[in-house]
């Protein structure tokens, strides 16, 4: 007997569900031969406003959490992507047209980063903070702490459907931040699949929000948002990213430009790139 | 006292005690109102014109245990006691719960273009009465209460002020201390409302809540937000209910003889059908209530869209008959400009635009404000703003 086949139309991920674009825009996802994959949401500026809105919210309990809490939860994301890696494969070759050796090697890397990232959340403080010298009885201590919501777009090219999701997002929750990010354009599947896993994977509502459809349209509408502390340009070419940085310094946000680190591998000067350094003086003793 | 004032106190004093006539007669009998004869009796007691001595106090609560306290308004209804606001009320034609659900379902579609709804969120702004009623409310808290009251939104000097500012009793003295000469009726200043009656579960004697009350005018509220008695509604009990309000109204009244706005809580959220909150509304209109207000905001549900709707027809309604506007107040739940504006098209559409004043339309709202805020700075910057550019409240 031959059966209909139930294409997936891919929702976007906001405050922990998984809405439709109040647009109500959908757009086509295509292999590179153009060959019909699969619908994704196409999200507005009003879907990147109602995600800064769950990621603000969401803010508080992230950070608050322990450095070893949140370790737990990154390395858990890690495992639920372990248990799906067969998945994760077969979406990344549909829409990348990647050979089966390297659309694993991409998702075996994208976890393994995820584990790396999660090691760092509890050590991260020791090595960029400490205890400053200073000529007084008062100890002098800096320590790291998240700037708040960052707003991410994903790399756009190249085989980074997922590992560029992974680089660019993973680094920045280490520290507490919480993340909007806009998604490849192109390959969104492996992406909104990602959101499934951040889903089950005790990360609190709002703390990963995921976006597809065009970072032209969405972008200047985050860099230019008074709540957001923070943006990754890796994913938009030179020229938006350059509006974008323009539109950002109104609002003093820590930009993070195209190239500036890898889109792929893990690096631990792009934790720094989202915290802010609070410097407190504290008396040695009292008598 | 004068020697006028005298005779006049004498003679209501006579008709009230000696031929028992109620205070609405003798009124209609000298040609002063209602309240002007209780004031007369009262000074009649006060300066020994009327002596009584009795071995049981007469309170108000017993006053409440014959029949209703009918009143002007009531009376014009042909509403003079117990069993004829029994068969009003029961006259009035059912609510057809699913034709309302569906009406403010479209009331919520309608589309706002950009520059209507520049003028909505002015509007919204201009309504609302901005609340503080927790039981952490400090005075300092009140003061930066008015003070976000005066000027929402420093940045932008041409936001206006808000209607009012609603407090409990015991913070009303702050407030007005706050507001200074910048207090006002809703429209030339900022009103002072205050909620009372033992707010929010009503659950106390009558004697108590008439004291919260007058304690509120007494510090300069100029408005007053009381709640209905919810149990003795549910039981039947409509007396209570309708004696309470009238009472209730009549420790409203000031010294000078005006008196404090009466905004009518009643609880929509726990009269549990559209049926209740119709008849409760019109009671609450007979009873003397300026305003009928859907809820405290401390039970869940508190205001909907449905139950507002609801609530403007009886108003339209009413003013159909007697040509008297009523205001509505919805309050609780209502936190997001997107929803407020759907308010004011049922307002707009159901009771007409000329409800879209402070006078007659309210929202009891606190962090309804900043949204509000947040939706005009985005107007006028056109990039997203964030609660770091509004207060902390």
């Amino acid at each position: 007997m031959s059966r209909l086949p139930v294409a997936k139309t891919y929702k976007l991920f906001i405050g922990g569900a998984f809405p439709r674009s109040e647009s109500g825009r959908v757009y086509d996802v295509a292999t590179p031969t153009g060959e019909f994959i699969a619908n994704a949401s196409k999200a507005s500026r009003k879907d990147a406003r109602d995600a800064v809105v769950a990621a603000r919210a969401a803010v508080a309990k992230w950070s608050g959490a322990t450095a070893n809490n949140r370790g737990q939860v990154l390395y858990r994301i890690a495992e639920m992507l372990e248990g799906r890696t067969a998945q994760f494969i077969d979406e990344i070759q549909k829409s990348t047209g990647a050979s089966a050796k390297d659309a694993s090697a991409e998702v075996h890397a994208a976890i393994d980063l995820l584990v790396w990232y999660a090691g760092w959340t509890d050590k991260y403080a020791q090595v960029v903070g400490g205890a400053n010298p200073v000529a007084g009885p008062f100890f002098n201590l800096s320590v790291p702490e998240p700037t708040g919501v960052v707003a991410v777009v994903a790399p756009q090219t190249g085989p980074t459907s997922l590992l560029g999701l992974v680089a660019t997002v993973a680094p920045a929750l280490v520290t507490g931040n919480t993340v909007v990010v806009i998604a490849s354009e192109s390959s969104p599947c492996a992406a909104m699949s990602f959101a499934e896993v951040v889903a089950t994977s005790d990360v609190p509502g709002g703390v990963v929000n995921i976006l597809t459809g065009s970072p032209t349209e969405m972008t200047p509408w985050l860099a230019s948002h008074q709540d957001i502390n923070a943006i990754d340009l890796t994913g938009a070419d030179s020229e938006l990213a350059l509006a974008c940085e323009r539109d950002a310094a109104e609002t003093l946000k820590r930009v993070v430009r195209p190239g500036q680190f890898s889109a792929t591998l893990g690096s631990i000067d792009r934790i720094g790139a989202f915290v802010e350094t609070k410097t407190v003086w504290h008396t040695k003793s009292l008598s | 006292m004068s020697n006028s004032e005298s005779d006049i106190a004498r003679r209501a004093a006579r008709l009230y005690y000696d031929e028992n006539k109620t205070q609405d007669e003798i009124g209609e009998m000298l040609d002063i109102t209602r309240w002007k004869v209780g004031r007369l009796l009262a000074l009649a007691r006060e300066v020994g014109i009327v002596s009584i001595s009795i071995t049981d106090s007469a309170t108000p609560s017993e006053r409440s245990s014959s029949g209703i306290i009918p009143t002007d308004r009531s009376r014009a209804q042909g509403v003079t006691d117990t069993q004829s606001l029994r068969s009003f009320l029961r006259r009035l034609p059912a609510v057809d719960a699913i034709g309302l659900e569906a009406r403010a379902a479209t009331l919520a579609t309608r589309s706002i273009k950009t520059e209507s709804k520049r003028a909505a969120l002015d509007t919204i702004i201009r309504l609302v009465d901005l609340t503080t009623l927790e039981g952490a409310d400090t005075p300092g808290k009140v003061k930066s209460l008015v003070a976000k009251a005066l000027v929402p939104d420093a940045s932008d000097p041409t936001t206006p002020r808000v209607a009012a500012v609603c407090v409990y009793p015991d913070m009303v003295a702050h407030a007005v201390a706050a507001l200074g000469p910048n207090r006002g009726d809703g429209e030339s200043g900022i009103a002072v409302a205050s909620v009372a009656t033992a707010f929010p579960s009503g659950r106390s004697t009558i004697d108590v809540k008439l004291a919260d009350t007058r304690f509120a005018v007494d510090k300069g509220a100029t408005e007053i937000d009381m709640v209905i008695d919810r149990g003795a509604f549910l039981s039947g009990d409509l007396e209570t209910v309708f004696n309470q309000i009238v009472l209730v109204r009549e420790a409203c009244v000031r010294a000078d003889g005006s008196h404090a706005h009466l905004k009518v809580i009643l609880e929509t959220g726990e009269l549990r059908t559209y049926d209740n909150i119709k008849r409760a509304s019109w009671l609450a209109i007979l009873a003397g209530a300026d305003f009928i207000k859907t809820s405290t905001g401390k039970v869940q549900p508190a205001a909907t869209l449905p139950t507002t709707v609801l609530m403007l027809e009886v108003v339209r309604d009413w003013f159909h008959l007697t040509g008297e506007r009523i205001g509505v107040k919805p309050a609780g739940g209502i936190r997001q400009s997107k929803d407020a504006i759907r308010y004011l098209v049922a307002v707009a559409e159901v009771a007409g635009e000329e409800w879209l004043t402070p006078h007659l339309f309210r929202f009891g709202a606190s962090s309804l404000l900043n949204d509000v805020l947040l939706q005009r700075q985005k107007m006028t910057t056109g990039r997203y703003s964030g609660p770091d550019y509004v207060t902390v409240d």
